[in-house]
Formats: C-alpha cells, sequence, structure tokens
C-alpha cells in the first residue's frame, strides 16, 4: 500500500529536523498526536498542530508526557495511526506506558529528540544518552525498535520506517533524535505519494465467534482489530492469555513475555539496518548512530587518507542490536571505534558482542556539542594495528 | 457448594450479554458495592438501549480497574491513573463511540488527578464513573484523596489529618457538566444518573459512594458491607442542585447525594470543528474521527 | 566549504535572514547548505545568532567552526561574533546600529544603513531582507535570481511586497558598495 496524498507535501522543502520528522509522520498516515511541550522537540507538535486541521486528524496538548503516550495508545485501539514527541525529561515520564504499549501490543511510534541529560540536564544543546533508557527504560523484560536519524532528510525518511515498523511488528517503535538534528535545517526531499511504502495495520478478517486478541500463527504477531468493530474484545497490561484475560501464573508469563521478546528477536536480521562502507578488508570499524555518525565521517576519510584500512558501520536501527553482525565482524578485524554522544551506552553492547575477539574503543562525549573529528581520528588511529 | 452443584449449566442471567461470563466469578470481596456499579452500568446501557458494539470502558488499576475486564464490550484495562488519558485518545479517534471510564477514587483523584481536571476543562465526551470507598483497597487499606478526616488508613495509622477531595466539587470546578453522587445503596437513581451521564455530550461525572468492608470498614470498625448500606440508607440526604461547595464527606457524617450539575458547554471536538471552521472557512471538514 | 555567522539582537530576524541563505543555496543554487542556530533561554533581546554552512558537497560536521563571513545587525552581536572570523574574511554590519572599530588583517568590511533602509520603505521589520539582499550582492555566495525564487516562500504572504522591495533594496546598495554597479536601480539590475 501507498501513502495517503492528503498528508503527503511532495517536493523539495529547508526544514529542521523537528519539521521535517512531523511531514514524514503525516506522510506515514499519522492522524493523531498527542504530544507535550519539551525542549528541542516542541517544534514536531507545532508543525503537525499547524498542518492537521486540512490534512484531517486530530491534535491534543495533553496535560502531560504520562497522558501523552496514554492517549496514543488509545487513539491506535481506535484504529488511528497516532504519535507523540517529548525529549529526555518527558520521555522518562513516558516510560510508564510505554510498558503498556509493548504489552498490549500497540503500533505507535515515539520521537525522543535528545538533549543532555540527567534531569533538566541541557534542554537546548544535543545528546545521546538516552539511548539504553530506549533499550531498557520501562520495566520488566521486552525488546523494542529504534531507529536514528542523523539529518531533516533522515528525520522525514525513518518516520516512515518507524511507522511501518511499529505496524509489522505490532510494537511502538521509538525515534530516537537528536538536538542537533532537530534543530538543524536542510534540504528535504518529500516523493510523490506513491513512492512511499506504507506497511498497513494487521487487521483481523476472519469469523467474528473466532478472534481471540492475543491468538497468533507462527509469525507471532497478533491480529488486530478496533474499538467499535463488534468484536467485544478485552485488552490489560496485566499478564494475559490468547483471550486479552488476566492470568496470573508463571506458566502465562512465560508464554507470553518470550512470545513479545521472540517476535523481534527471531527477527533481528529482518529488521536490522546498518548502513556500511569499506568493511571488506578493514582493520578497524568505526561504529555509530544519528549525528554521530555524520561527525565520523570526515575523520574516517582523513585516516584513510593516511592509509589506515577503516570501515564504517552506521546503525540506521540502533534497536535490537545487530548481535550476528558484530560477532561476526569481531572476528575479521582488530579493533572497533564507538562513536556516541554519550560516556559508553552501545559501547557495552559492541564489546559484550566482541566478546574479546576485536578490542573496542570508545570516543565519549558528555553532550552539549558533536564531537571534534579529531577526537575520533586519534581513537582510530591509535589502535591502528 | 450444594446451590453450585444444583445450577443446570444452560440456566442463564439476564446479563450474561453484557459480562463476560468466562471470567466469572469476580475477584471482588463479598459485599463489596462494584458488583451493584456494574449491574446498574449494564442497566443503564440497556435503558438507553445502545448497541454493546458502540460503547467502550476504560479502567484504571485497582479494585474498580478491574471492571474493565468483566463487561463483555471493547474494554481495555490500562495503567494506574491513566484511564482518562487513554480514553481521551480512544475517544478522539473515535468520536462515534460513547467511552466510559469505570475506575476509583485513588485512580482518578490521586494518581490520575492531573488527567479529571484537565479532562473536565476541555470537556471532553467521556463519562467517568468514579467509584470512591474512601481507601486504597486493592493495595491494602491505605490513605486515599478521599478519606475523610480522622478516618482510619494503614498509612494513617492514627487516622487521617489530610483534608479530603470532594469529587463533585472539583468536578464542577473544573467545567463538567454533569455531575452526580449517589450510594452503591441507590440503585435505581444510579442507574438513571449513568445514562443521563452517558447520554450528555461532554465531560460527566458520577460519583459513586461505595461500601469496601475488608478494609474501610474492618479498619474503621463500621460493621459488615450491609452495615455500611444501613449507614447510607440513615444518612444519606437527597439534594439535587446543592452548592457544590457543600459537599463535603466527613467521617460518618451526613452524605448529600443528587444530581448537582447539568449544563451545556460545548465539547473538545466541538469546539475544534466550530473554531476551525471559522478559521478556515469551507476548506475544514468538520473533524469526526481519524478513521472513515 | 562557507561558513557564515549572521548575527543581531533577538527580534531583529536574523534567524529568518540565515534561513533564506540556506534556503536558497540548498533548493535554488543546487548546493548543500545547513542551518543551524544557537538557542538561548532568551526569546528577544540579547545576541543571537544562525550559522550556516554553504558547500557543493555534503556537508558532515553540521556547525560552523570559524566562520568566513559575519553578519552583524547589532553592537553586541558585533562585540561577540565580530572577531570569530578568518584572516580574510569578509564582515557586514548595519552602519547605523554597529560601531566597527579598527578591522585587522585581511578582513574586509562592508556596511549598509539596513534598518534606515528598511523605514524608509515602510517597515524596519524588513531590515534583515535589507541586509540579506546586500549580504548577496557583496558576498556572491547565493545568487540574486535564486534568493528572488526562495524569498516569496519564505516571508508571509502578505508582506511579500514589501520583502521583495527590501531585498532590491540592499542588494542594489551591496552593487554599488562593490563596484559592480555605479549608481542607480536600474544600473545595479543592468550589471547583474
Amino acid at each position: 500500500m501507498t501513502a495517503d496524498p492528503k498528508g503527503v507535501l511532495t517536493g523539495a522543502h529547508y526544514l529542521d529536523g523537528d519539521h521535517a520528522a512531523a511531514e514524514g509522520a503525516l506522510a506515514a498516515g499519522c492522524r493523531f498526536l498527542a504530544g507535550y511541550p519539551i525542549t528541542p522537540s516542541t517544534e514536531v507538535a507545532e508543525r503537525f498542530a499547524a498542518r492537521i486541521p486540512k490534512v484531517g486528524g486530530c491534535f491534543i496538548q495533553m496535560e502531560d508526557e504520562l497522558g501523552s503516550m496514554a492517549a496514543i495508545l488509545g487513539a491506535a485501539w481506535a484504529g488511528a495511526k497516532s504519535m507523540t514527541v517529548t525529549s529526555g525529561p518527558g520521555f522518562s515520564l513516558m516510560m510508564e506506558n510505554l510498558g503498556l504499549g509493548i504489552m498490549m501490543e500497540v503500533p505507535t511510534v515515539l520521537i525522543n529528540v535528545q538533549r543532555g541529560g540527567p534531569s533538566t540536564g541541557l534542554p537546548t544543546l544535543p545528546g545521546q544518552a538516552d539511548i539504553m533508557q530506549a533499550r531498557w527504560g520501562s520495566h520488566g523484560d521486552y525488546e523494542i525498535i529504534a531507529v536514528a536519524p542523523s539529518s531533516p532528510q533522515e528525520a522525514f525518511d525513518y518516520m516512515i520506517m518507524a511507522f511501518n515498523f511499529s505496524e509489522k511488528y505490532r510494537v511502538p517503535t521509538l525515534v530516537m533524535m537528536d538536538e542537533c538534528v532537530g534543530h538543524m535545517t536542510e534540504k528535504i526531499v518529500i516523493p510523490e505519494p506513491e513512492e512511499i511504502e506504507i506497511v498497513p495495520r494487521k487487521y483481523y478478517d476472519g469469523p467474528k465467534e473466532d478472534y481471540l486478541p492475543y491468538n497468533v500463527d507462527t509469525d507471532m504477531i497478533p491480529w488486530m482489530v478496533k474499538a467499535g468493530d463488534g468484536y467485544r474484545f478485552h485488552t490489560t497490561g496485566l499478564t494475559h492469555d490468547e483471550r486479552g484475560y488476566p492470568v496470573m501464573n508463571a506458566e502465562c508469563q512465560d508464554k507470553l513475555v518470550n512470545r513479545l521478546l521472540d517476535k523481534i528477536r527471531s527477527r533481528v536480521d529482518e529488521i536490522v539496518v546498518l548502513e556500511e562502507d569499506q568493511i571488506e578488508g578493514a582493520d578497524t570499524v568505526v561504529i555509530s548512530y544519528g549525528i554521530s555518525s555524520r561527525v565520523a565521517i570526515p575523520a574516517i576519510e582523513q585516516a584513510r587518507a593516511d592509509g589506515m584500512k577503516v570501515g564504517s558501520l552506521r546503525m540506521v536501527t540502533v534497536w535490537p542490536f545487530p548481535e550476528n553482525r558484530i560477532r561476526d565482524l569481531a572476528q575479521k578485524i582488530g579493533k572497533f571505534v564507538v562513536v556516541e554522544l554519550n560516556c559508553g551506552q552501545m559501547y557495552y553492547e559492541v564489546e559484550r558482542a566482541a566478546a574479546g575477539n576485536a578490542e573496542t574503543l570508545l570516543v565519549p562525549h558528555a553532550g552539549g556539542w558533536v564531537h571534534d573529528s579529531e577526537d575520533i581520528y586519534q581513537a582510530i588511529k591509535g589502535g591502528e594495528r | 457448594m450444594t446451590k453450585e452443584a444444583t445450577l443446570e449449566p444452560e440456566l442463564s442471567h439476564p446479563m450474561d450479554d453484557l459480562l463476560r461470563m468466562d471470567r466469572i466469578p469476580h475477584i471482588w470481596c463479598p459485599t463489596c458495592g462494584l458488583g451493584t456499579v456494574v449491574t446498574a452500568f449494564a442497566s443503564a446501557i440497556e435503558k438507553l438501549q445502545l448497541g454493546l458494539d458502540d460503547i467502550t470502558v476504560v479502567s484504571g488499576i485497582g479494585c474498580t480497574g478491574r471492571v474493565a475486564g468483566y463487561v463483555k464490550i471493547d474494554s481495555f484495562h490500562t495503567t494506574h491513573g491513566r484511564a482518562i488519558p487513554f480514553a481521551t485518545g480512544l475517544h478522539l479517534a473515535n468520536p462515534k463511540l460513547k467511552t466510559v471510564v469505570i475506575s476509583g477514587d485513588g485512580d482518578l483523584i490521586s494518581i490520575g488527578g492531573n488527567h479529571f481536571i484537565h479532562a473536565a476543562r476541555r470537556n471532553v465526551d467521556l463519562t467517568v464513573i468514579c467509584v470512591n470507598n474512601f481507601i486504597y483497597a486493592m493495595t491494602g487499606g491505605q490513605v486515599a484523596p478521599t478519606t475523610p478526616l480522622t478516618a482510619n488508613a494503614s498509612t494513617m495509622p492514627y487516622g487521617n489529618f489530610e483534608q479530603p477531595f470532594s469529587i463533585p466539587y472539583l468536578a464542577d470546578s473544573c467545567g463538567a457538566v454533569y455531575v452526580a453522587r449517589w450510594s452503591a445503596l441507590h440503585v435505581r437513581r444510579l442507574v438513571t444518573a449513568i445514562a443521563e451521564a452517558i447520554a450528555k455530550p461532554g465531560f460527566s461525572v458520577v460519583e459513586v459512594i461505595s461500601p469496601c468492608s475488608t478494609l474501610y470498614s474492618r479498619r474503621n470498625r463500621l460493621g459488615s458491607g450491609l452495615d455500611l448500606m444501613r449507614f447510607y440508607h440513615d444518612n444519606c440526604e437527597i439534594k439535587h442542585g446543592a452548592d457544590t461547595r457543600e459537599l463535603a464527606i466527613g467521617f460518618q457524617e451526613k452524605i448529600t447525594v443528587g444530581k448537582f450539575i447539568d449544563r451545556d458547554r460545548p465539547t473538545f471536538v466541538e469546539s475544534m470543528n466550530n473554531w476551525y471552521g471559522k478559521v478556515f472557512g469551507d476548506e475544514y471538514e468538520p473533524y469526526e474521527g481519524s478513521v472513515k | 566549504m562557507n561558513e557564515l555567522r549572521i548575527s543581531g539582537f533577538g527580534g531583529q530576524g536574523v534567524i529568518r535572514c540565515g534561513y533564506i541563505i540556506g534556503k536558497t543555496a540548498a533548493l535554488f543554487d543546487n548546493k548543500h547548505a545547513t542551518l543551524t542556530q544557537s538557542f538561548g533561554p532568551e526569546a528577544r533581546g540579547s545576541a543571537c545568532s544562525a550559522q550556516v554552512l554553504i558547500d557543493d558537497k555534503p556537508i558532515r560536521y553540521p556547525y560552523v567552526s570559524v566562520p568566513d563571513t559575519v553578519v552583524a545587525m547589532s553592537q553586541e552581536a558585533y562585540d561577540k561574533f565580530g572577531r570569530d572570523i578568518t584572516d580574510d574574511g569578509t564582515l557586514l554590519i548595519d552602519e547605523d546600529l554597529v560601531k566597527p572599530g579598527e578591522v585587522t588583517g585581511n578582513r574586509k568590511l562592508y556596511a549598509v544603513p539596513a534598518t534606515r533602509l528598511a523605514e524608509q520603505i515602510g517597515n524596519r521589520i524588513v531590515a534583515n531582507i535589507v541586509m540579506l539582499g546586500f549580504f548577496t550582492a557583496v558576498t556572491g555566495l547565493i545568487s540574486g535570481e535564486a534568493a528572488r525564487e526562495a524569498l516569496p516562500s519564505s516571508v508571509p504572504e502578505r508582506f511579500v511586497d514589501l520583502n521583495m522591495k527590501a531585498f532590491e533594496e540592499g542588494f542594489e546598495y551591496g552593487l554599488v558598495a562593490t563596484g559592480k554597479a555605479v549608481e542607480g536601480k536600474k544600473a545595479a539590475l543592468d550589471a547583474e
């Protein structure tokens, strides 16, 4: 299926990452946004609020981020494509109902335009220190999908990708942007609606009396219905069986939690999107995502110009973690250099997957600005064999 | 036990169509008021002759939060305090559905208090049935934002010294268009109130004073659930249109019940459509939901 | 790569000016242009700036290092950003609002009474667009044709004419200031 032309602003535009993300959402068919203002993410909501009356949909500024996240889950159950947008402190509040979304298997999208933390931190400056919170921030065992754009064009493109992931796997999907990308203005090209591939919701169409909200086939992804369609279904944040009814025992918990994990884990290779460059024969591979992947390029180019064999692995999807690929690469290379705007988060994942087969080096940065290319260059050079 | 054994499986209950019989028996204690609330809700739907596919229930967490699990309509058992915002999203994505929030006083007025006041202010077209048992029951009898002064709770072991909220006063002040209070004893009037609240466009609130014999009554030595019902019988005073400032509930004091507020105010969706109609003229297509 | 900083006090429209420069380069001159802005807690007043990078190749590092072109529309902005410029950089100022002092090295200074010209054509609010026209003519970093294409979709609809006029005013002033035209609007346009 392709995009509904009503939301697609085909053409070339000069937009910041926040506005581009709002356009991406509209192009993906999102017609409901509930949000709460927070720097540096507010412009996404502002753009959506300005555009939605004529596209046909609804924007509501909720009383807080707890309510925003709850509202988009409700809207999704009524059949809307929904989203919210926030930054660090609001992301913390949204963890509560992100968990409900995971448990109820709600297709929806949450943008976090990351700023420096902890706490209020640096509202107007970038960071990537919420990457582990994206993975583990809500309580309990779960798997999640997250993408990280590094430019306004990618903010647009990845929003569509995020909505498609959320529909395909029935999981809330995170767009882990950062202040630098959110507030950076560049050219973006929005394609014709018929060139935008949209994954439709997996609606149930069998006999009504046979419907069970959490019954699954071998693909482990349940069929969805909307409120008001006459299925008279129940869903809950409690551990539940195929009927959506609470069942308080270890057996049901084991079955449910493992299915929620496996529906993602068994498809890591299908979900993961990596941009690899000159990996073949490389001694060093630079791993980065979001804004850091852009900043790493001049350092990589300089190192290559100096004769070093440097590959680049850019994570378009940051979660699930590309476990197999990193494990495999660790056998072939000498060193990973992880570039991220935090003091070591994805670094530990890489180190774990490398399992001692390759050295893992972090180029840390506490946030507030982006890396100096020279620091990345030195890290690449330092470990050259 | 003998009674159970004599029941024929083909026997049916008049509320079968509305209840998830495969989930009965429920988890509520004997003499809890929640059974009455569910019955009143079912009777109100019947009274309104609403199709069971046109109505949805959203609950939060707590004893009342379990209502969503027992009614056989589209029903959502959400997180603690978030029933109203979840219902707001559900309603806004499909305003044609009647969306009813059924939850407890702790869920709606304490952890969900901010959502309650803002949904009232915006006049989101929701019906809120707030079951008030004066205590956190599911977690074992802690003090609630509605616990009367001096009443005992596990986290107020020497008696409550915090001023409680009066739910009708709060709802009225924040702009709710329909506000009523009844007890679990006033079944017929409760059915009427719930039916009126569902039929009323906008944010409507029905508070139900409900007996909790296991915790509230036991901690305060008020006897059995039946004794509480007798207390309601002797101490509830019906006063329609009462000034909502006068509705505070003291420990074992008179409880004013009745329909206090019934006024008209445009709902969130009506306001949005009216305003955008003015701003954009014919270019604006009135919003009727995200899904055609 | 060219690195620009457009600065002034909040409310003067310097961010908008930077935005139009970037948009012109990216959408109508077929270059790559990245705009970033310094966000402070204040909405108005105080020195604020927009940074624009313009290049023929994709831009990686998104921030300005040392700008080669600085526009200053207030004294505070000039004091803050005026010395942070390459040795042979170009400084553009609103001559009524900035006293530049001594300009060192091979730096070139161009001055325009942007706010006064804007007032003359009807509204000081378009001083930023007078400066845009002046910048375009003086630096040649974006083309006049492209800027004229970019402008109408970058300002409020009811102010398009005023903004176009403001642009021409500054552009003409810039052509004369750099000796690319002798005098007058016609001569200026002919010279382009």
